[in-house]
């Protein structure tokens, strides 16, 4: 046994689950996160898969966390290991004092054990080939045989996950006992053969309120479809396929006409990235809000058609669910690694607006918004969001809606308006100063309005033009609009320490709750950091003004090169030596303990009093 | 050049069609391509088959890509809106265009190049797909814009201007068409308008993907001896199957055709098409038949043109995704905003 004092902890602790991809342990595992959620304590869940469909190592892991730090840990307490391949690793992986849940049919040599954790043995092979005969049954129940013994193990109410299955199987009654009656094989097993509870314990609390658990791709198509959106063009990525999925399946609850049963939007997988967002850029042109929904490379593909809608001023929406690059990289796995490619994606002098929601329900917000944007401000928005955000269950407040909003389309001029006497229409003609010129749907008018859309140099009423001083007006326009952008995209949001201090620091999109939480164990060694979260680029004036009211500032980010950072000392003319870079790219998310650690010693370095000045 | 202002007077006694527009109102800027460039021709049978359909003409949406092809809709329907976008992806636009208001005339231009080579796949997805679409090739088998290089399009054994033999196989767009779905698929040539403007009028009015590759020689590059894009060459090889005659009006049919030199071929829209057979054994509703004497008569350096399928029942790409009939680009936040309690529904689901 163990020769460490097994750890001891209720509420929190992190639980990783090693399986094997296609073994359906999904469905159990998401059950055993949401059973906790239902005890009232939040949990933060994140997948860990291979690039992979059936057969390859995946890991499901759950923070289980009262004080509500929904950043990944890392570290694990308790681990089911349910894989052979990743045995060693896996065993490896428990702290000390950790406990390891493992299938004990086939004994086990001492050699595979560690004697410093607690080693807790189910013989769940046995336990389910003597109750079930069919194959598949077998490989199923095994995982909620696994869930009913843990529910032992962290005394966890069983009422609560039967309540959880029935709500599952509602109306399939007989998946629903044969479900039941497998957890409490396990529960049973486990109540009667082991020393229950352990040391980690769930117990019930009143921490998660209101608040909905959801998966940012799911939460940001459902934008979309508040937003308005009617067309979208895609092709299938990871981690972005579910955005396009889960506008499918809203869609098809929500966007029926009642009495035709006739869809209220068009839903095309294209060929490639490149007929996506062509089809994107058609259909914006002809006066429908449509989108996108990809990946770094698919951003790539379609770089030279952004340029295009930058140049002759054409809406669309990107949704880039970021992952791991360069190439192919590591397709499954979370990095904030596209920021520099979708700032300035295409060729020539081109830049692009950039939104970074924290979690699913800024990602619904800003996904409604960003259509909203991309008609007033005409051009291509990105809706940046991660693996980590995209594809994981997350806490967060509900999603709202004003009833009273209505879409902004923009400057778009009608036949009434064209036919107003002494209105003087050109397509690029920017009448009152914000960059911004009107523009007319195809079919609008019979003899006014029309133009032609070139990504030519072109002037003021579209006239096809290759004069310098003509390309450089536009050109001037473009940046006027740009710039009338910064007060229209969402602000960043500023949180001051609790004591004044000298030192800043900047974030954005999924960093959000690894970095609060990182503040806390930050101020506990003494080190206070005002923090500004960056929610959109271009970046407001504030940006500039905090970097301006800190003595240096970290930027923390999730990337090799310091994505944000370029862009904001190239952007805003910030002498780089002010913004340190506090970066993680390994594809796992980042950790509140990460970025503790880097700034903390940072800042540690600072207090070092120099012995000696060196001698000039 | 397109920068001289094209005047606009005309003559008081210009014919007037159903909509009392003359054939000046479908007309666009005066063309940049080199005198007597294939191109333009085309340009005339669209302006002049868009005048008898009396379309209106800003109900039209004309898409190209990048080529001397894609710059043409700049020069018909000038009151249409005009969209010169990427090269090889203008059928993605139009799709896309498409879905956002059904409603609209899409007229798809595109060259060899743009279709066949840089733009195959999207070619391919778009005839799939069963986009409700005129998408006309401007066939001339060259580069013209960068010089003079083969396309894809270009005969194996034809000779390039500089005297290069041209050594690969060439793509043939109508066969592939016909093997993707289209549901109306012709070949014309630049040279004979009194083909080609029916053939333009039939595929506006057809509802689905028509598709039309108009054999357009390169007057600069691809009109010399050796070449089989030339004007004599296309000239000497035209094997027509049939003439068109399209007869919009729901009247009985009056011209006498003699018996069984007729295929009559009535469209969704109540159009019909009057087929005056050539070749008395074609069948215009037959496609794997069209596919094998295509090939047959390929074979023997003749060139294939008429209309040469025509599927009456053709569906679109709005069927098949069966949207309302309303355009998607006029529905407003009442009718695509699911509203705050469809919302509190879907908080409290996610609990």
């Amino acid at each position: 046994m163990s020769d460490q004092s097994p750890i001891s902890s209720v509420n929190d602790f992190v639980v990783r689950f090693a399986n094997v991809n296609g073994s359906g342990s999904a469905s159990a595992n998401e059950l055993f996160a949401r059973s906790i959620l239902r005890h009232g304590v939040p949990v933060s869940p994140r997948n860990i898969f291979p690039s992979n469909i059936q057969g390859l190592p995946t890991w499901y892991e759950v923070r289980v966390t009262e004080e509500g730090h929904l950043g990944a840990r890392g570290g694990v307490d308790m681990m089911v290991a349910m894989n052979p391949q990743t045995w060693d690793k896996d065993v490896g992986s428990i702290e000390p004092g950790g406990y390891l849940f493992y299938d004990s049919t086939k004994p086990m040599p001492t050699s595979k054990f560690r004697a410093d954790i607690n080693v807790i043995g189910v013989p769940l092979t046995a336990i389910t080939n003597s109750t079930y005969t069919d194959p598949r049954q077998r490989q199923l129940f095994k995982n909620i045989i696994y869930l009913g013994a843990m529910c032992a193990l962290l005394e966890m109410d069983p009422k609560i996950v039967e309540q959880l299955i029935s709500e599952q199987y509602k109306g399939k009654e007989k998946l629903l006992s044969s479900n039941v009656h497998a957890l409490h094989l396990g529960r049973d097993w486990a109540l009667q053969n082991l020393k229950c509870p352990i040391g980690l314990q769930v117990k019930k609390a009143d921490k998660v309120g209101d608040r909905i658990f959801m998966e940012g791709n799911s939460a940001a198509a459902l934008g979309a479809v508040y937003g308005g959106a009617t067309v979208c063009a895609w092709y299938p990525i990871t981690p972005s396929s579910s955005v396009a999925e889960a506008f499918t399946s809203h869609c098809k609850k929500l966007r029926h006409d009642p009495e035709t049963g006739k869809a209220k939007y068009a839903i095309v997988q294209g060929e490639d990235e490149l007929a996506s967002i062509g089809m994107v850029i058609g259909a914006s042109w002809n006066g429908a809000r449509a989108f996108t929904a990809t990946s770094g490379p698919g951003v790539s593909l379609m770089t030279e058609f952004i340029g295009l809608s930058y140049f002759a001023e054409i809406p669309g929406v990107i949704m880039n669910i970021q992952r791991a690059g360069p190439s192919t990289g590591m397709p499954t796995r979370t990095q904030q690694c596209d920021i520099i490619a979708c700032a300035y994606a295409s060729h020539g002098d081109t830049k692009h607006i950039l939104l970074f929601p924290e979690d699913p329900a800024e990602a619904f917000e800003f996904a409604a918004q960003s259509f909203d944007l991309a008609e007033r401000l005409q051009t291509m928005i990105f809706l940046m969001l991660d693996l980590d955000i995209g594809m994981n269950h997350r806490l967060c407040r509900p999603l709202k809606w004003d009833d009273a909003r209505q879409y902004d389309r923009g400057k778009v001029m009608t036949a009434e308006m064209l036919d107003e006497p002494g209105r003087d229409f050109g397509r690029y003609l920017d009448v009152d100063g914000d960059g911004i010129p009107y523009r007319t749907y195809p079919g609008t008018h019979p003899t006014k309005g029309s133009f032609f859309t070139r990504g030519t140099s072109r002037d003021r009423y579209a006239r096809y033009s290759e004069e310098g001083a003509v390309y450089a007006d536009n050109m001037q326009r473009l940046m006027r609009k740009f710039e009338t952008a910064q007060d229209m995209v969402p602000r960043p949001l500023q949180a001051n320490a609790a004591k004044p201090t000298k030192y800043g620091v900047i974030y954005f999109g999924s960093t959000a709750p690894a970095m609060d939480e990182a503040i806390g164990l930050l101020e506990a060694r003494g080190h206070h950091l005002d923090r500004m979260r960056i929610r959109a680029f271009p970046f407001h004036s504030s940006v500039a003004s905090f970097i301006a009211d800190h003595d240096f500032v970290y930027v923390v980010e999730q990337n090799r090169d310091a994505q944000l950072r370029q862009l904001i000392v190239n952007e805003n003319g910030i002498d780089p030596v002010r913004l340190v870079p506090i970066l993680h790219y390994d594809g796992t998310p980042i950790t509140a303990r990460f970025i503790a650690s880097a700034i903390g010693d940072h800042q540690d370095h600072l207090k070092v009093t120099p012995l000696r000045k060196a001698v000039s | 050049m397109t920068y001289i202002a094209k005047p606009k007077f005309h003559h008081p006694g210009l014919p007037k069609n159903d909509l009392g527009y003359t054939h000046r109102d479908y007309e666009g800027k005066i063309s940049t391509l080199c005198a007597g460039c294939g191109h333009d021709s085309i340009t005339a049978s669209i302006i002049e088959a868009c005048y008898e359909l009396s379309i209106e003409p800003h109900r039209v949406a004309k898409i190209s890509g990048i080529g001397c092809s894609s710059k043409t809709p700049d020069y018909f329907l000038g009151n249409s809106h005009g969209f010169n976008s990427v090269h090889g992806r203008m059928p993605s636009v139009l799709t896309g265009a498409n879905l956002a208001n059904r409603d609209l005339i899409y007229l798809g231009v595109s060259g060899d190049g743009d279709s066949a080579s840089i733009g195959f796949g999207q070619f391919a997805h778009s005839i799939r797909r069963g986009v409700n679409m005129t998408y006309i090739v401007e066939n001339n088998g060259v580069y013209g814009l960068t010089k003079g290089q083969f396309s894809a399009t270009a005969d194996r054994g034809s000779k390039s201007k500089k005297g290069v033999m041209n050594t690969d196989n060439a793509i043939d767009l109508v066969a592939i068409a016909l093997q993707l779905g289209a549901s109306f698929v012709a070949r014309s040539f630049s040279g004979d308008k009194t083909q080609l403007v029916p053939l333009i009028a039939a595929a506006i009015r057809h509802k689905g993907a028509s598709f039309i590759d108009v054999i357009s020689p390169c007057i600069a590059f691809n009109n010399h001896a050796g070449s089989t894009k030339s004007f004599d060459y296309v000239r000497e090889h035209n094997d027509a199957v049939n003439r068109l005659d399209v007869i919009t009006s729901r009247d009985p049919i009056t011209v006498d055709y003699a018996p069984g030199s007729v295929q009559v071929v009535e469209q969704h829209d109540g159009t019909r098409l009057a087929l005056r057979k050539i070749d008395a054994d074609y069948d215009a509703n037959d496609r794997l038949a069209a596919m094998t004497f295509l090939q047959k008569h390929a074979a023997k350096g003749q060139v294939v043109t008429g209309l040469l399928y025509v599927d009456p029942d053709a569906e679109d790409m709005h069927t098949h995704l069966d949207t309302v009939e309303t355009p998607l680009n006029t529905l407003e936040a009442k009718e695509l905003c699911p509203g705050s309690s469809a919302l509190e529904k879907i908080n409290a689901s996610l609990r």
